[in-house]
């Protein structure tokens, strides 16, 4: 090298950085799989989930047991047939309902036994039995929910119309900032957008340099003048521009078809998006060095970027509500970062000291993946 | 035949036991991922951050907050001084939600009979917020009833008495767990399958495999066999760390809970060997494997009820082969259901095997491209 001089070696580089860009694009554009990772994933992927995945229960079927029914059953049933969250079902005695719940055809059962009223217009308390399906425990607490919602709306009447005075001293008023509508699909979309580019880097890089090793194709790019940060170079600049690709068609596609609002600043969530990138490519890099064959290469990558995003991120469960080993690992999960960046960018606005201190951790994160990379890769055979 | 099949599947497992790497990538992580993900998923909340915002002079509200304070699911992050304060306790995550007490609170309640407690909440992840909305709720509803009862104004009419069946302290976990038997399954088992052939082909061992005295069937069932024994043992491994180390219980019977993994096995094998005998590299191998796993992580009502999707993408669902294994397991686990209750959830993953199990053998011989 040290016959040429400084500015010729300057164009060199460039050059042949310029040649492995074209051929790892040539490489893309060959091979559908990763066009489609890049662009066709996301679409399908935010149709189905922004169409799909929702926590808000409607239309719950709910089996009813009247042993006799009466006037004052009749105005308590009828707060089940108004209500939109539940979907009726009448049954005769409470074992063909219980029957049903068995075969999970309904999800709960409202039961009130044949001295219902008698007990009522007495002024005992007179019970109503409730019984919800609890394998889906979070389900089960929010139909519980909804059960007591239509009793408390019920008894309210009740005691209206007797003249009772019905003791309620506290009484809430909430009010659900950012998603006042609670739709579950405005938060669970930007969350889905950082899972889908974690696997768009991590998945499109992680099998690169394992599969030049394996078709023996890095010997031969060994023997040429380029050198090892070129090779990163050349691989981190194509996948880069792909993913940011990805990223924003599916910014696009949750305000324009999910109308999720979107209340922060798009350069922010560039500038945040791009960062999340380079993390996610590093991390596919690093995956792809270490691994050594392609098959290895996309198992660790699934068991390290797809599942952590999808359960570690925040992006369903709640990281303040896991034991605080797990949060402590929550902390290397790259999409925990940009999971709380994208939910605050949608639905809040631009909170500049969340926007900093998680897009500070980013790039810690992606200097300190580059420099494992640089520190493992080496250029010689194994 | 069984000579040939045995030979090619002991082919298949030094293919993949061979290499420490990739024997390290099949053990370690479902150990790795139970323990975490066991921990990591759940929808109870504990530890949420409350701030609170009191005006009010009175006793009532202190005993309110006493009653939050003495709750294991909040944690009082201290107190506010003004309105402006609300805003960014709540933009910055400090706390999830704000409690409000107005300054004529207790004077309302002791006057007038009620009194209204102001809730601003967190909605960024709604879900959270509704949950700890609820927990407000009990709370505050466990005090009007004590308040009630220690003033002597009409108690309510009527009352429900809960009970929830299958899971009475319906703790999340019970339903996360066992549906992480069949997450863990599921991607070992294409990890495996997806990248069988597709390997093959990279190499061009597979034209040589075709040349040789084997039928497709027999290739089928020796690259079949290896995802089989290996997500059976996975998935005995998780269900014994199940049972054992978060004591979820098992109430059903072993033979029904292992006619329903068989069967869900055979449909993953299937499929993954599917997606493989179609890709010509095995990047295209896992590409196509995450390109079926994601959405069928996610359409299954593995942490989302496919209840609450709208119709067309229910029945969708139906050819995702981990919705019915989850009915099975979470069944078997919490319910103790047998076949009775269950057989129908076994047909759709038999079919969905054999036709693409039927499938896979047909593209051996001939690729789409």
């Amino acid at each position: 090298m040290g016959s040429y001089s400084s500015s010729t070696e300057k164009k060199l580089a460039r050059m042949r950085l310029r040649g492995l860009i074209k051929k790892e694009i040539h490489q893309i554009l060959r091979d559908p799989s990763s066009i489609g990772i890049a662009f066709f994933l996301p679409v399908v992927l935010l149709l189905i989930f922004g169409y799909g995945v929702s926590l808000d229960a409607e239309h719950v079927p709910i089996g009813i047991v009247i042993e006799q029914p009466g006037p004052e059953t009749n105005a308590f049933v009828a707060g089940f047939m108004e209500s939109e969250y539940f979907n009726p079902v009448f049954f005769q005695s409470v074992q063909q309902a219980e029957s049903a719940l068995l075969q999970r055809k309904i999800m709960g059962i409202v039961w009130t036994r044949s001295d219902f009223t008698r007990r009522l217009l007495g002024g005992a308390e007179a019970p109503i039995g409730v019984i919800v399906d609890g394998v889906d425990a979070n389900q089960a607490r929010i139909v519980q929910g909804y059960i007591t919602g239509v009793w408390m709306k019920w008894i309210a009447s009740y005691a209206k119309a007797k003249g009772k005075l019905l003791s309620v001293p506290v009484n809430i008023k909430h009010r659900i900032w950012f998603n006042s509508a609670v739709r579950s699909r405005n938060f669970l979309v930007p969350g889905l957008i950082a899972v889908i580019m974690t696997l768009i880097g991590g998945m499109l890089t992680s099998m690169v340099i394992a599969r030049e090793w394996e078709r023996g194709t890095m010997e031969a790019l060994l023997v040429t003048p380029v050198r090892i940060r070129e090779i990163i170079l050349g691989k981190v600049i194509p996948y880069f521009f792909l993913g940011m690709g990805g990223m924003a068609l599916s910014v696009f596609i949750s305000i324009v078809i999910f109308h999720v609002p979107f209340r922060g600043s798009y350069l922010a969530l560039g500038l945040a998006s791009a960062l999340f990138m380079l993390t996610a490519i590093a991390l596919g890099l690093i995956i792809s060095t270490a691994a050594g064959s392609q098959f290895v290469a996309g198992q660790i990558a699934i068991v390290i970027t797809f599942l952590p995003a999808f359960m570690l991120s925040g992006f369903v469960f709640d990281i303040n509500s896991m034991p605080l080993p797990i949060q402590i690992i929550t902390y290397i999960v790259a999409a925990r970062y940009f999971v709380s960046i994208l939910q605050s960018l949608f639905l809040a606005g631009n909170i500049w000291p969340i926007y900093i201190v998680n897009c500070c951790y980013l790039a810690i994160m992606a200097a300190l993946f580059f420099m494992i990379i640089k520190k493992k890769s080496h250029k010689r055979l194994i | 035949m069984l000579r040939r099949i045995l030979a090619l599947t002991i082919k298949e497992f030094i293919g993949i036991l061979k290499n420490r790497k990739s024997r390290m990538v099949l053990i370690l992580p479902p150990i790795a991922q139970i323990i975490v993900f066991g921990y990591a998923a759940t929808f109870d909340l504990k530890d949420v951050p409350v701030a609170i915002y009191n005006e009010d002079q009175g006793e009532i509200s202190r005993q309110i907050i006493a009653r939050f304070k003495g709750s294991r699911v909040f944690r009082i992050i201290g107190g506010l001084q003004s309105d402006d304060q609300i805003s960014p306790v709540i933009s910055l995550k400090k706390a999830l939600l704000v409690l409000h007490f107005h300054e004529e609170f207790s004077k309302d309640i002791l006057k007038g009979g009620h009194g209204d407690l102001q809730v601003i909440l967190d909605g960024r992840n709604s879900n959270t917020a509704l949950i700890a909305l609820n927990y407000v709720h009990t709370i505050v509803a466990d005090f009007n009833r004590s308040w009630a009862k220690k003033n002597g104004v009409g108690s309510s009419p009527a009352r429900l008495i809960t009970r929830s069946w299958f899971n009475r302290m319906l703790d999340s976990h019970w339903f996360i767990i066992p549906g992480i038997v069949a997450l863990l399954t599921i991607v070992v088992t294409l990890e495996v399958t997806a990248l069988s052939v597709a390997k093959e082909r990279e190499a061009g061992t597979f034209d040589q495999l075709l040349v040789t005295p084997m039928t497709p069937f027999e290739i089928l069932i020796g690259k079949s066999l290896p995802g089989l024994i290996i997500g059976l043992v996975e998935g005995t491994f998780i269900i014994i760390a199940t049972c054992y180390w978060f004591e979820i219980p098992l109430r059903g019977s072993l033979l029904v809970l292992y006619s329903g993994l068989f069967t869900f096995l055979l449909s993953a094998i299937g499929i993954g060997l599917m997606i493989s005998s179609i890709s010509l590299t095995q990047q295209q191998g896992l590409m196509g494997a995450f390109m079926f796993l994601v959405p069928s992580v996610v359409l299954s009502g593995f942490a989302t009820p496919i209840a609450n999707m709208p119709k067309f993408v229910q029945d969708l669902t139906l050819l995702n082969p981990m919705r019915y294994i989850l009915v099975i397991v979470r069944s078997v686990f919490l319910q103790g259901a047998g076949f009775d209750l269950l057989w129908t959830q076994y047909i759709p993953m038999a079919i969905i095997g054999i036709v693409s199990l039927a499938i896979a053998g047909f593209l051996f011989k001939r690729r789409l491209y």
